[in-house]
């Protein structure tokens, strides 16, 4: 095998796992916000937010 | 979301709801600063010329070397925050070491991926278990067992003091990293840039390498950050889901 062929393996490993890291990353985000907002739009809300809500 | 940030000193990160709006204003211009970093460190890798022994393959240490630095960072990370939750029990300390948990592994993965594919052709073998060699491997199953740890227990803050004495314990393995090559024979190469009597690297190969150092650096920290907002709002979810639970029980009960 030529030295290219371990470079660009090199590189693809790479890219591959830092790609796979960030949509990990990102994917979880989102599905955090979406049940944070489900939870919020069934009127169940942080205990602090409430007593900011009543104050207001 | 609506989160005042009203950031006078250090401490004040300790909120959680302050470092959520302080990580939405800051991501987007982290991320940016990655982007930018990565294209211009990738640049200048492939326009270099190669090294008169290694040739090409020199290029595979601009990924190889970073990947390695971040692997032995990370942990440092892990470790403070480990201080910060033994010490003063700080809820932002847990999540960072849980959060950098799974980064550093996927660093330790590429540092060892990609050290394997640059020793093939210049050393004639994959894998030799030399101290170097060794003692990184050795972080990388720190690493999924820290992860497997926080995975087991149901309790977080419970997991989180149990992980950052295991993550202390084990910060032994980063000095014996780092020396390994001047401890031991090994057939890994010393340290050409962080030493003593400065780097011994030519400045044609120092330059791709530092530019992709900090990128690497840049693209951890916005991992590290928003892995911990996950985190927060992970928790927040679970609390308002204990909430729900209990105030379904209290209605449960005053009707019968």
């Amino acid at each position: 095998m030529s030295h290219t062929f371990y470079i660009a393996m090199s590189y693809a490993v790479s890219a591959i796992v830092i790609l796979c890291l960030i949509g990990w990353t990102w994917l979880d985000g989102r599905a955090r916000r979406q049940e944070l907002a489900e939870l919020e739009a069934s009127g169940i809300r942080r205990r602090s937010a409430q007593a900011k809500d009543d104050a207001a | 979301m609506t989160e005042s940030l009203a950031i006078s000193k250090f401490s004040d990160l300790a909120n959680p709801t302050r470092f959520l709006a302080l990580a939405a204003r800051i991501l987007p211009w982290m991320a940016a600063a990655t982007v930018m970093l990565f294209a211009i460190g990738l640049y200048l890798s492939f326009t270099t010329e190669g090294d008169y022994q290694q040739g090409a393959t020199v290029r595979i240490m601009y990924v190889h070397v970073p990947a390695a630095w971040l692997s032995m960072m990370c942990y440092t990370v892990m470790a403070v925050s480990a201080i910060g939750t033994l010490v003063w029990r700080h809820t932002l300390a847990d999540v960072s070491h849980k959060a950098a948990a799974p980064l550093g592994a996927a660093f330790t993965l590429i540092a060892l991926a990609t050290g394997s594919l640059w020793g093939k052709p210049m050393w004639g073998t994959w894998w030799v278990w030399d101290a170097r060699l060794t003692s990184v491997f050795v972080l990388f199953l720190m690493y999924l067992g820290l992860i497997a740890l926080n995975r087991a227990m149901d309790d977080p803050s419970r997991a989180a003091r149990v992980s950052a004495v295991l993550i202390l314990v084990g910060f032994v393995n980063i000095p014996i990293i780092k020396f390994s090559v001047d401890w031991w024979n090994t057939l890994h190469q010393p340290a050409s840039v962080i030493r003593m009597g400065g780097p011994t690297i030519d400045q044609e190969f120092l330059w791709p390498l530092l530019i992709m150092a900090i990128a690497f650096t840049m693209l951890f920290f916005t991992l590290h950050t928003m892995a911990m907002r996950n985190e927060i709002w992970r928790r927040r979810v679970a609390a308002q889901r204990r909430m729900a639970a209990r105030m379904a029980g209290h209605v449960t009960g005053s009707e019968a």
